[in-house]
């Protein structure tokens, strides 16, 4: 469904269930060159298991008009915007890498809006390599492959979102190639690494999050290493952290482990519905 | 499996898809079952309605075919893949997915006789409708689109003539008209050319051929490439509409990548059927494992046999790229650096029966309907393959009536080479 959120139409997948007031809510957001299909898998699950989903398409990304936000702040504005213009109340925040820290902002920024947080491949500073971000400027593709072969841990992926048969690998690569041409007037992998890169509010969120937080890391996650959120984890109020038998990739080369952790952790009863 | 490199063909050959199971096997098992085991009857809800991912009958996937598709996506560099039962049944599945009766075809004249006959004569009985142009005409690719034209389709080297196909080019020219190349690349393998890199949409193989490499098994896989924007395109409603045959899905909201593979085998391998066994899935697995220092030594082979041919008085024409002569020889350097195939024709001059005489008397050389098999074989296109075609389609795909197809294999050199000198020999005398 699109929503219309700041003048510009966002989309949001919604796991194959129309949107129900009479639903607790939960947002998923993606990282950077990613879009909602990341979470195809966990969005129907959670939509056919009480739950309303909106895993949004980034401003600027896909599907989503707007200009992309160029910050981590002003990218949690754009989820809070679209809880107001969702008329969701209260809603569970989802959030994959560069989106972990959108979450966490939002989580921050507006406490009393969030039942529970999620921050799946975390890390807090998330900072980017001078090099793959001038990569992700000057040579695009040499940078998907840098990303994507970081983030691969396994040539013998589970079946995944498309089916069994699924090359993650060539997934990955050719939804980063898509989303980057989703966007003619900006880079979108370029402003995505430098908002990672340059987010600094992240100690001082974690403090301003009242909700359960529930942290899924990747055991051998070189994009966000497990060590890297050790900060955030000793900081937060109410953490849970599952670590995953794999890399950056939680959702789609460890499914069933990512599923898990979300049925183990989410309880609808402290989502509130919007009606 | 981290690591700082992409790991190379060779490896991926070897490991792609594959890892030690539960029971350490190091091999691929094969799971010879047709269904598996639902834990709940949650667990069975969440598999149909595709919230978990999984295996539920063996028609529509198995551990040990999803193993196959994963190694030839790796080293096709595609999305994912899907295996069936024949190369037949790859293409069939791939324009079955993609359009139904109005719709329209641009193919390649040079074509293997069974994609022809689809074609041209059993998808017009569905209504699905093909012009075929000459694979290196680039402006009848262009002029032969229409409204409906749905589909480009061509062999990255054409059967029996070579003709190489201009994938940078005509893929421009579908991408101009909103539709996908899809390409067979058979004759290839992905260790001779990787067609997505050159601008190709769907690729299939016959794995019965140099995939498989043994002549044991039949099996066809499809592969996606990933970047053909469907939604933009906006000629296909089969992926960007809701479809009432499974759950209302919008494939393309649902798969922003590979929304092909998704309807293809939801739909595809659910209705048509055309699956393929996990043991011929493993047959296939055993092949590709071994693809690189098989193709190697293919191209040597053929390299010796197509300059010997090249040279021999009773030999008119000799159809390999590798030959300056071949009319695709400078388009072959470029797009098939490591070689265009083991597998093409040449004309003996003299009489049908002379062409006849010439195969029965080969005896390393194996007089048979198939090509890419580790043994060298032999074949006349057109009383066998190409049986079907009038004098003027033969003539459209380069075939004669004199015409000889080899299918080079991985015998000594040598031995092939004394071989065909004997029945060159066995030829001359049959026209004295």
């Amino acid at each position: 469904m699109h929503i219309q959120v700041n003048n510009a139409s966002l989309y949001c997948y919604t796991g194959g269930k129309a949107f129900d007031a009479a639903k607790p809510t939960v947002v998923m957001i993606h990282g950077v060159l990613n879009d909602h299909s990341v979470w195809i898998l966990q969005s129907r699950y959670l939509a056919s298991h009480g739950w309303n989903v909106l895993a949004l398409d980034l401003p600027g990304h896909c599907r989503s008009g707007g200009a992309p936000a160029t910050s981590v702040e002003q990218a949690a504005h754009w989820v809070i915007a679209l809880l107001d213009a969702a008329g969701v109340a209260k809603a569970a925040l989802i959030g994959h890498s560069f989106g972990s820290l959108v979450a966490l902002e939002a989580a921050a920024r507006a406490p009393e809006r969030v039942s529970q947080l999620v921050l799946v491949g975390c890390a807090y500073p998330m900072l980017v390599s001078p090099a793959l971000i001038d990569a992700s400027l000057n040579d695009p593709t040499r940078a998907l492959e840098m990303v994507n072969v970081f983030s691969r841990s396994t040539l013998a992926p589970p079946p995944s979102a498309l089916g069994p048969g699924t090359w993650i690998f060539g997934a990955s690569m050719a939804l980063g190639r898509h989303v980057l041409a989703s966007n003619k007037n900006a880079n979108l992998f370029h402003t995505g690494f430098v908002a990672c890169d340059s987010y600094r509010n992240g100690e001082a969120a974690i403090e301003q999050v009242s909700c359960p937080t529930l942290f899924v890391l990747g055991e051998v996650d070189q994009m966000t290493p497990p060590k890297a959120a050790k900060n955030l984890v000793a900081k937060a109020r109410h953490a849970k952290v599952v670590m995953l038998p794999g890399g950056h990739h939680q959702m789609t080369e460890t499914p069933e482990a990512m599923l898990q952790a979300l049925v183990d952790f989410l309880d609808p009863a402290l989502g509130e519905t919007t009606a | 499996m981290p690591g700082y490199a992409d790991p190379g063909f060779d490896t991926l050959a070897l490991h792609a898809g594959a890892t030690p199971d539960a029971t350490g096997a190091r091999a691929v098992p094969i799971h010879l079952t047709t269904s598996f085991v639902f834990e709940s009857s949650e667990h069975a809800a969440s598999l149909f309605n595709l919230e978990r991912a999984g295996h539920v009958y063996s028609r529509i996937s198995n551990p040990t075919n999803a193993v196959l598709e994963q190694r030839i996506s790796a080293l096709e560099g595609g999305v994912g893949a899907i295996s069936v039962a024949s190369g037949q049944a790859a293409l069939h599945l791939s324009i079955a997915t993609l359009m139904g009766a109005g719709s329209h075809i641009v193919a390649s004249t040079a074509l293997y006789g069974g994609s022809h006959n689809l074609l041209h004569y059993t998808l017009r009985r569905f209504g699905i409708d093909t012009t075929f142009v000459k694979p290196g005409d680039l402006d009848a690719w262009r002029a032969a689109v229409r409204p409906t034209t749905k589909l480009f389709f061509g062999e990255t080297v054409g059967n029996p003539g070579l003709d190489v196909l201009n994938t940078p080019e005509v893929s421009a020219i579908a991408h101009d008209n909103g539709v996908p190349l899809l390409v067979d690349s058979t004759l290839t393998s992905p260790w001779l050319v990787k067609p997505f890199t050159q601008g190709a949409d769907l690729v299939y193989h016959s794995a019965t051929k140099f995939l498989s490499g043994h002549g044991t098994v039949i099996g066809g896989l499809v592969v996606d490439g990933g970047s053909f924007d469907w939604d933009a395109s906006g000629k296909f409603p089969e992926l960007s509409e809701p479809y009432a045959g499974f759950h209302n899905m919008v494939f393309t909201e649902e798969a922003t990548v590979g929304a092909f593979l998704l309807r293809a085998r939801r739909e595809g391998l659910r209705d048509f059927g055309a699956c393929l066994s996990p043991h011929s899935a493993w047959l296939i697995l055993q092949g590709i494992e071994t693809l690189s220092l098989r193709m190697e030594r293919h191209m040597r082979n053929t390299q010796r046999v197509v300059e010997f041919l090249g040279q021999h008085p009773l030999v008119s024409r000799v159809g390999h790229p590798l030959l300056e002569s071949h009319p695709d020889h400078a388009l072959a350097q470029k797009l098939l650096p490591r070689g265009a195939g083991s597998v093409f024709s040449f004309d003996i001059k003299g009489s049908r029966a002379q062409g006849q005489a010439f195969v029965e008397t080969l005896k390393v050389f194996s007089h048979l309907a198939n090509v890419g098999d580790c043994r060298s074989l032999v074949i006349h296109p057109a009383s066998t393959t190409h049986f079907r075609m009038d004098d003027e389609a033969l003539a459209k795909g380069g075939i004669g009536q004199g015409t000889i197809r080899l299918s080079i294999g991985l015998e000594e050199a040598d031995d092939l080479l004394d071989d065909l000198k004997r029945a060159l020999r066995a030829a001359e005398r049959a026209g004295a």
